[in-house]
């Protein structure tokens, strides 16, 4: 995109990649990539909960990293990599964390459970679910109001032991 | 959707950052995000007119000179975090950053941004609220006789005591880091310890930045041989939490005496605090309880405090006293 300042714009025109698909938009501004990948892409899996970085409902990776979409514009996205939870299954079969987290019944409204899925799976390749206490530590700012967290932290478990 | 009518722009060079800030009294520097959407999308208490996305440019990583460690700006919290000379030889460092926000937001949040972070007062962050001293001056302080538990007891007085919540600036403040800054007239280095302002009478007046001034680094100096650092967050719960009060110390004992001490607090202060009574207590004093307990007392001297805050007092001393005698017990 470009950065001239001539013509004074509050529309941005990006070039957004998500779970390998480029789509290109048109869009405000200040749209945050989370009401980009929801309202623009009609890719309802990422979940909107406090909408200000406090609940982690949110949760996508950029280039491979956690991040909360609701506090990133979609505008600093251009270019980047981005996924979301529709872009875990390989071939029909759902990711290791997302088998887990059903059979260890890690969810009960499954509000959060997009984000507590995306955060889990960047944990593990962060190397940080050596014990309960490291996974319940660096999962921390994905909250569940159901309190589902046992589950949820016995389902990382499983994955990162097998 | 809601267009929101700010501009938004990413420039390729740094000058071109500081041109694009400098020329619009409305226009305000982007990076992580976490505060600046949080305060301007979110909370609309900042109103700019301008986003200039700094978040590409040229200023990330750690490198290493002599004894000092020299961080770009918009380094993230966890790429600091994970730096070896980090873990080695500023090991305090690493615990406070680690102990901040989630691992999201430090994916997120920059160094330079968490320098600049502005206070979590929920008066301030509250755009209903008319009295606020930082936001509107003149217009009064709603926390002081408000729910303020989560407020300053040392550099604050009767206009503001909102607190600074960073946890990496209380390592920082204790060893001594200075900030490189850029504007359109060249650079300049400041001591940390002298780029806040305390509220007095201009809470709005938060640090020396003049507009369209940036940061670009931050050095800090390693800790000497033979010195222990630790840090320790007292908070409401186990994660994920502001500090009620935090403490950063380093120390070196040699044959029972203190001959190296340096001491940060947070959670207490309306700028990152020094605690530079408490050193002079410290150094050259046995290491034992009542040195720790007397620095402590130093530390925390004509504390300013309302009903919410007068419990930080006595709890802020305790965390001294137990931020020392962990860092000298080996």
């Amino acid at each position: 995109m470009s950065s001239a300042t001539t013509a004074r714009s509050t529309q941005v025109t990006v070039e957004l990649r998500v779970n390998g698909r480029t789509y290109p938009a048109r869009l405000d501004s200040t749209t945050t990539l989370l009401d980009a990948l929801r309202d623009e892409l009609h890719l309802t899996g990422t979940k909107k909960g406090c909408d200000q970085g406090a609940c982690g409902a949110c949760t996508v990776l950029r280039d491979g990293k956690r991040i909360v979409s609701c506090l990133t514009l979609a505008a600093q996205c251009d270019g980047s990599e981005i996924t979301t939870i529709e872009g875990l299954a390989e071939d029909g079969e759902p990711h290791p964390v997302q088998d887990a987290f059903v059979r260890h019944d890690a969810l009960q409204c499954g509000y959060c459970t997009a984000g507590q899925v995306m955060s889990a799976v960047a944990l593990l390749r962060e190397g940080r679910a050596g014990s309960d206490d490291e996974i319940r530590e660096f999962m921390s700012g994905n909250l569940c109001r159901c309190a589902a967290y046992p589950n949820i932290v016995a389902a990382i478990r499983e994955v990162a032991d097998s | 959707m809601t267009a929101t009518g700010i501009e938004y722009v990413r420039p390729t060079d740094l000058e071109a950052a500081v041109a694009l800030v400098a020329e619009d009294p409305d226009a305000a520097f982007l990076a992580g995000g976490t505060t600046e959407l949080d305060l301007a999308l979110k909370d609309q208490v900042v109103h700019p007119n301008r986003f200039v996305d700094i978040g590409r440019l040229p200023l990330r990583g750690v490198t290493r000179d002599g004894d000092r460690l020299r961080v770009a700006a918009l380094t993230t919290m966890e790429e600091l975090a994970a730096d070896a000379t980090v873990r080695d030889r500023l090991p305090f460092v690493r615990e406070a950053l680690l102990l901040g926000a989630s691992t999201q937001l430090r994916n997120m949040a920059t160094i330079g941004g968490n320098l600049l972070q502005r206070t979590r007062c929920r008066y301030f962050r509250d755009p209903e609220v008319g009295a606020c001293n930082k936001r509107e001056p003149g217009s009064g302080c709603a926390a002081i006789e408000g729910v303020a538990r989560m407020h300053a007891i040392l550099g604050a007085g009767p206009s503001c005591i909102a607190l600074h919540a960073s946890d990496l600036c209380v390592p920082l403040v204790a060893m001594d880091a200075e900030v490189d800054l850029l504007d359109a007239d060249g650079t300049r280095t400041v001591p940390l310890t002298e780029f806040y302002r305390t509220p007095g009478d201009r809470p709005d007046v938060e640090n020396v930045l003049r507009h369209g001034e940036l940061i670009t680094h931050v050095q800090v100096p390693l800790l000497p041989d033979g010195v222990r650092s630790g840090y320790l967050k007292v908070r409401d719960r186990t994660s994920y939490e502001f500090a009620t009060t935090s403490a950063a110390a380093a120390i070196r004992v040699e044959d029972g005496t203190i001959t190296w001490a340096r001491l940060g607090l947070g959670g207490v202060g309306t700028v990152p605090w020094r605690a530079w009574e408490a050193e002079r207590v410290l150094n050259g004093a046995p290491a034992n309880e009542r040195t720790f307990r007397a620095a402590a007392e130093a530390a925390i001297r004509d504390p300013f405090t309302v009903p919410g805050t007068a419990f930080k007092v006595e709890l802020a001393k305790r965390t001294i006293v137990r931020i020392l005698r962990t860092v000298v017990t080996p």
